[in-house]
């Protein structure tokens, strides 16, 4: 057993776990944040991503030894409050998901791709760079008519700030 | 996942001491190999010792000559690295088409070259542009460093400290994934050297591990073209035959995918 310490969704908390333990458990099974999934649970899938100290990785293969001292990010600290992650709105408006098991971990890659390319996204990109991603019911199409939809609200709304 | 104690050391001599200490321990890098396994209780050492917080292992150095990465450093990390794309385009390019992007973000040069799987890309960069493997104790030709399926010239508790490459005057690479792991199916790397010494690496085609490909340094060193290699045939004997390919559709597949490696090689 270990103490680990973390911030999560900007909040400091520990954890009194086993070493054997796998980030994606402590967050769900621990922190009570279920909104990230596990699919495949062999590092293919994604359903699993979080952000660990801002970039997209898979919380299914990181031990939580790992992510001690880091800061992590899951689905449920994008929102501020009641308004929705820019991702997230643009997700809902294009219907870019169907069972919405994946939609998680689509999310929280599609807002780290925006964060590499910026305004230089375009379909073929958006396609290449969801290779980590899988879904089985939307064949995609929506999902990547909102990360481009996402990329021009999140220019917007960083523009604003 | 069977018990395990983690341990995060801040220098390499410190995780070579607490590996010496450990009844039967493992070095994680990215952990994008070693975790899945251990999930599988295909291994389970009693402690597992985190070489990716070892500010010493990461990072990537280019001289004049040579391109040295250390070992902790991602895929991702050495993808996007301007002096590396400019040095050596084709290693950069590599590193770039390693399982996707979420794995690139953890996955180290250092654990790709030291699991040494079959159908890992690294295996073919550094043993087709004759790299230096260096660890905490030597430095080991790339000749020498592969020895057949996950086995290398690695001893119990040596660690790899960075693979340094010398700049070809041309490279290439281009493979043929595996659809959902991104594994290569067949991988093959070509270099030139500045002295015009040819040499090509075949990865995912072989059963014992990457290796060498006369017949197509042969053609290259005469001819760098890919046209030159219309006329090899690659022998099927000994390449390995599964569900997504038998060993006489991975041989073509070395011949097609050094022709591409050629055609695009900077």
């Amino acid at each position: 057993m270990s103490t680990v310490k973390l911030t999560v969704n900007g909040k400091t908390v520990s954890a009194d776990v086993e070493d054997r333990t796998l980030l994606v458990h402590l967050l769900r099974d621990h922190l009570n944040l279920t909104g990230t999934h596990i699919g495949c649970d062999t590092s293919q899938c994604g359903a699993c991503i979080v952000h660990i100290d801002g970039r997209a990785v898979k919380s299914c293969t990181v031990l939580v030894g790992q992510a001690n001292d880091a800061n992590v990010t899951t689905i449920e600290g994008i929102a501020k409050g009641d308004e929705l992650h820019p991702m997230q709105a643009a997700f809902r408006d294009n219907h870019g998901l169907q069972c919405g098991y994946c939609t998680p971990g689509m999310i929280m890659s599609a807002i780290d791709i925006v964060h590499r390319y910026g305004g230089k996204l375009d379909e073929a990109t958006v396609r290449h760079e969801l290779e980590g991603n899988i879904c089985r019911c939307t064949g995609y199409h929506n999902i990547v008519k909102s990360v481009l939809d996402a990329a021009g609200r999140m220019k917007v709304a960083q523009a604003a700030e | 996942m069977y018990e395990t104690t983690y341990h995060r050391p801040s220098s390499i001599d410190e995780a070579a001491a607490l590996f010496a200490k450990g009844k039967d321990a493992k070095y994680l890098a990215g952990g994008h190999t070693l975790i899945p396994v251990m999930k599988q209780r295909l291994a389970g050492p009693s402690d597992v010792i985190d070489l990716g917080k070892i500010k010493d292992l990461v990072g990537v150095e280019v001289s004049a000559d040579a391109v040295t990465i250390k070992a902790a450093t991602t895929h991702y990390d050495v993808a996007g690295s301007g002096p590396v794309q400019k040095a050596i385009p084709a290693l950069a390019h590599l590193a770039s088409l390693i399982g996707d992007p979420a794995v690139r973000y953890r996955g180290t040069i250092g654990g790709s070259i030291a699991n040494n799987d079959p159908a890992a890309d690294y295996p073919a960069a550094v043993l087709a542009l004759g790299a230096t493997i260096k660890t905490n104790k030597r430095s080991i030709a790339a000749d020498d460093f592969f020895k057949g399926l996950f086995a290398t010239a690695l001893q119990g508790g040596e660690i790899i400290t960075a693979v340094s490459f010398r700049i070809p005057a041309k490279a290439g690479y281009a493979k043929f994934p595996h659809p959902a792991s991104r594994f290569a199916l067949t991988g093959v790397f070509v270099a030139r050297t500045k002295s015009g010494d040819v040499r090509v690496a075949a990865t995912g085609a072989s059963s014992s591990g990457v290796m060498r490909v006369p017949a197509i340094e042969a053609a290259l060193k005469a001819n760098w073209s890919p046209g030159a290699l219309d006329g090899v045939r690659i022998a099927a004997d000994g390449l390995l035959t599964d569900i997504q390919g038998s060993s006489a559709y991975r041989a073509n597949l070395i011949k097609v995918m050094a022709q591409r490696a050629v055609e695009h090689a900077g």
